[in-house]
């Protein structure tokens, strides 16, 4: 029948494409990449592919499930090189015993502290603040202080924020934990669901509205503000710098570690170290407005416009160690 | 004069000898049920603790969200989806052959991306009320369209394809035959509809809705975008937010259960009646020509929901699509990536259809409760959400490659990578477990129609149960067929979680580019391979609506 003979054909092609995965070549490092290829990575792989001869492949997907795949593949995983967004995922690869320890001092001299895992089993790449927005025609930045004051009765139903769901909210509340403690940050996150936020999916989409009126505030990345910007210098949203006078900005990182089981180890480490030096971490910052995680290399000249400010140092691995609880105090505390 | 009976069983063969056709159903109902035992084998853990936490602060209010999404997309897809496909089916009016399908166009764009484009039209920072409120002042508010009713309303005009294509399948099967019995016996046209067309229909239709609020059920992407909080959020908040992905694949397991109610409703609304019609089905269809007003009325009908439910969207798109193609900011390997979509989905869409006729089939010669609770228990995938699947589908075939190459390494005496993990064939198996209850419900409902009187007569001349299917049931069902083909194809295009996790090493899609730019936010760079899905979905949209049709003229 010629349903059969097809199907059998079908099912060879899916071998051999299968099969066509198992063997690899010497000079090359495998990313398994939670980070869009498009944008920022591509390039740096490509300086780095001129620079050292090794080629780079990347595999894309989803934090979580890249975890999964990681998890699932074990020790032949084909993958040397985990880049994930937002630290508690590094932190949940780490304890999960899928990352290794890397000692390089140029990783150390290049990338602060506060952006690695105290164990060295990752290293941000790119600094990524999350900070209040405020519409420009219709808020003093005199009137805004730190991210506790957002609960202050006087931003009833003009505060817009994502949903609890989203992962930097969860590392921005964990992170709160570790500084304020449970109790007090469970209070704080009361008075600003009692000041009935409007809950809108989406860090543009929160920019967007408050340009247009639906609300006055909001708190987002700010590269999303500088995306906009860029193409419309005169939207009516500005970034305030949160808790100047106290501890810092919240900021979370996008960052790298070797796996686990890596096959080309040395080259795995050769492209992080890569990664971090001035050159590639300016490629990051020029294309993707993130800040540069190794402070020699220059921010984009976008948000050079809104100046310096103080980032919070507390040690980002706090993101992951206290991110379910900082879900499960949201859900209490009726922030959802 | 067809009718609903009791009467006829299916001529079955003889106890003594297991039937291949049993075995074959058993066999692919166990293959594919394996990703969804690793699902329930999540709860020999139970996380008692997590429960309690829910169950406390918002397990109430979201299953409360979900039965009444569940219901409005449920009512909603079964009236707007029957009346097109009956104005479609049974009228002539201007545009109808374009309409008949184009109607089906939204079911090719996956709905996450459909909402997002809506919600930038209709919000309150879209270009809608925006022009609005410049009209008529700023202090305009029109009804959020973050809520329950706009989410309903978004989901009822991207499912309603599911209902609007079985239902189409039926009616024209029915022929004209049905119909103009009724009229003539001094019935209006459409009381007719009521009482003859519509209740012979009927597992269609129910089996369209049924499709319709899995998908519902299973969605994220949508009702996340417009923050309405259902029970997958408290999925996804145990998985990603506390790092528990085992308790997380526990609570999907649960949705299993509302599955489960879904089949036992649709089940239960056929009864013991059976939906038969006569050996020779007449004369086909003869749409009754529309004119004057009513003829634009339909016109206009079927043009508003493809315009709400489609052309604005895709404009929205298209609109952005121009703005990365300006930037530059569009893949270098778009054919590569079409190719590997149309072949992944031309692959899953022939497999899952031929598991289903073996399974439907199967049901039909040995109507015993093991082959059907094989089928229906098979068939659960789609009410789980994508990437749960997936990670069920992940874990045995990890371990597959761990046992088998551990084995192979010993014999060849080299290390072996993984072979099944990452491979189109783990990768088409994950569709086909996610999809089969779309080409099984599909396929079922248009056999259930076909009177078993034909089985009988053809086996009496001495056709074996193959042949009978070959020569008899697949040409008959050939609408059926051709509707489970383009649903589980354009769904494979549109599929994201699975083929993110499963996908072979370097093997891109359209959908693993969606995802490349919708992680960052990237919508307007989304829109391009976005669109690319439906365009490449709309040649055998229209090559298998052809093929359906063209048994209904020519013979």
């Amino acid at each position: 029948m010629r349903v059969i003979t097809l199907l059998s054909r079908m099912i060879a092609f899916g071998l051999v494409l299968g099969l066509g995965v198992v063997s690899g070549e010497a000079q090359e490092v495998v990313v398994y990449s939670a980070r869009s290829s498009q944008y920022g990575p591509e390039l740096v792989f490509d300086a780095f592919t001129k620079k050292t001869g090794i080629q780079v492949k990347t595999f894309g997907g989803n934090t979580s499930e890249l975890f999964e795949r990681l998890k699932a593949e074990g020790d032949k995983t084909p993958a040397d090189v985990l880049i994930s967004v937002d630290a508690g995922n590094l932190w949940n690869a780490a304890r999960a015993g899928l990352l290794s320890r890397v000692d390089s001092p140029e990783i150390v001299a290049n990338i602060p502290a506060h952006l690695r895992d105290p164990e060295n089993r990752w290293a941000g790449l790119t600094v990524r603040a999350r900070t209040i927005m405020y519409n420009t025609k219709k808020v003093k930045p005199e009137e805004l202080s730190t991210y506790d004051a957002l609960g202050d009765p006087k931003w009833k139903g003009r505060l817009c924020l994502r949903t609890s769901s989203y992962i930097y909210n969860q590392s921005f509340v964990a992170t709160m934990i570790k500084r304020q403690g449970e109790a007090k940050t469970e209070a704080i996150m009361k008075t600003w669901a009692a000041n009935e936020p409007i809950l809108i999916n989406g860090d543009t989409k929160i920019l967007e509205s408050i340009a247009a009126g639906q609300c006055d505030v909001g708190v987002t990345n700010t590269y999303y503000l500088a995306r906009i910007v860029a193409k419309d210098p005169a939207f009516a949203v500005a970034p305030f710098w949160a808790n100047q006078q106290t501890t810092g900005t919240h900021i979370n990182i996008s960052g790298a570690g070797v796996t686990a089981h890596a096959k080309n180890r040395a080259n795995a480490i050769k492209l992080i170290e890569f990664l971090t030096t001035p050159e590639a971490q300016q490629m990051f910052a020029d294309h993707a407005f993130e800040y540069p995680a190794n402070p020699q290399a220059a921010v984009n000249p976008v948000l050079a416009k809104w100046g310096k400010f103080k980032q919070d140092d507390i040690n980002i691995a706090a993101a992951g160690e206290f991110q379910a609880a900082a879900t499960r105090l949201a859900d209490r505390a009726g922030y959802k | 004069m067809p009718q609903a009976s009791d009467a006829g069983r299916v001529f079955t063969a003889r106890p003594a000898s297991v039937s291949p056709w049993v075995v074959g159903a058993v066999g692919i109902a166990a293959l594919v049920a394996i990703p969804i035992l690793a699902v329930l084998s999540s709860l020999t853990s139970p996380a008692v603790e997590i429960w309690v936490h829910l169950w406390r602060t918002q397990l109430v209010e979201l299953t409360w969200n979900t039965v009444r999404l569940l219901a409005g997309v449920g009512a909603g897809t079964l009236v707007l989806g029957t009346a097109l496909a009956w104005l479609v089916v049974h009228h002539r009016f201007p545009g109808r052959t374009v309409l008949e399908w184009a109607l089906i166009l939204p079911l090719a764009m996956p709905a996450y991306v459909i909402g997002f484009a809506s919600l930038g039209l209709f919000d309150f920072a879209g270009p809608v009320q925006t022009a609005l409120r410049r009209a008529f002042g700023e202090s305009l508010r029109l009804p959020e369209i973050r809520s329950y009713g706009g989410v309903t309303l978004m989901m009822v005009l991207v499912y309603y394809p599911y209902v609007y294509l079985l239902a189409r399948a039926a009616f024209r099967a029915q022929g004209g035959a049905t119909l103009e019995t009724a009229r003539s016996l001094g019935r209006s046209r459409v009381v007719a509809f009521l009482r003859v067309t519509l209740p012979l229909a009927r597992p269609s239709l129910v089996a369209g809705a049924a499709l319709a609020m899995m998908e519902a059920l299973a969605d994220f992407g949508t009702v996340a975008t417009f923050g309405y909080r259902t029970y997958t959020e408290a999925i996804y908040r145990v998985w990603y937010g506390m790092f528990e992905r085992v308790a997380a694949t526990q609570l999907a397991s649960v949705l299993l259960l509302f599955a489960f109610a879904l089949m036992l409703l649709e089940r239960s609304s056929r009864g013991r009646q059976r939906f038969t019609q006569g050996m020779r089905r007449g004369p086909a269809t003869m749409p009754l020509p529309l004119a004057g007003w009513r003829a634009w009325m339909a016109t206009a009908t079927c043009a508003a929901v493809l315009t709400l439910a489609f052309l604005l969207p895709v404009g929205q798109l298209a609109w952005w699509g121009i703005e990365a193609v300006r930037e530059g900011r569009v893949s270098r390997d778009f054919p590569v990536l079409l190719a590997n979509t149309l072949s992944l989905a031309a692959l899953a869409a022939a497999a899952a259809c031929v598991f289903a006729v073996v399974l439907a089939y199967a049901g039909r010669l040995h109507p015993t409760r093991a082959v059907q609770v094989a089928g229906q228990f098979a068939s659960m995938g789609y009410a789980l959400p994508g990437s749960v699947i997936a990670v069920g589908v992940l874990l045995p075939l990890a371990w597959v490659d761990h046992g088998a190459g551990a084995l192979l390494e010993r014999v060849l005496g080299r290390p072996v990578g993984l072979f099944v993990t990452g491979s189109v064939i783990g990768l088409v198996g994950a569709y086909v477990v996610r999809f089969l209850a779309v080409s099984l419900q599909t396929v079922d409902a248009s056999l259930t129609r076909i009177s078993p009187i034909l089985d009988d007569a053809a086996r009496s001349l001495g056709a074996r149960a193959g042949g009978v299917l070959r020569r008899v049931h697949v040409p008959m069902i050939r609408g059926g067929l051709a509707t489970a083909l383009i649903l589980v194809f354009v769904e494979t295009m549109k599929e994201m979680p699975a083929t993110l996790l499963l996908r072979p090493f370097g093997f891109n899609t359209l959908s693993v580019e969606v995802w490349e730019r919708t992680s960052e936010a990237l919508w307007h760079e989304a829109a391009v391979p976005a669109l690319a899905i439906v365009g490449a979905g709309l040649l055998p949209v229209i090559l298998a609506i052809r093929w359906s049709t063209r048994d209904t003229r020519g013979r």
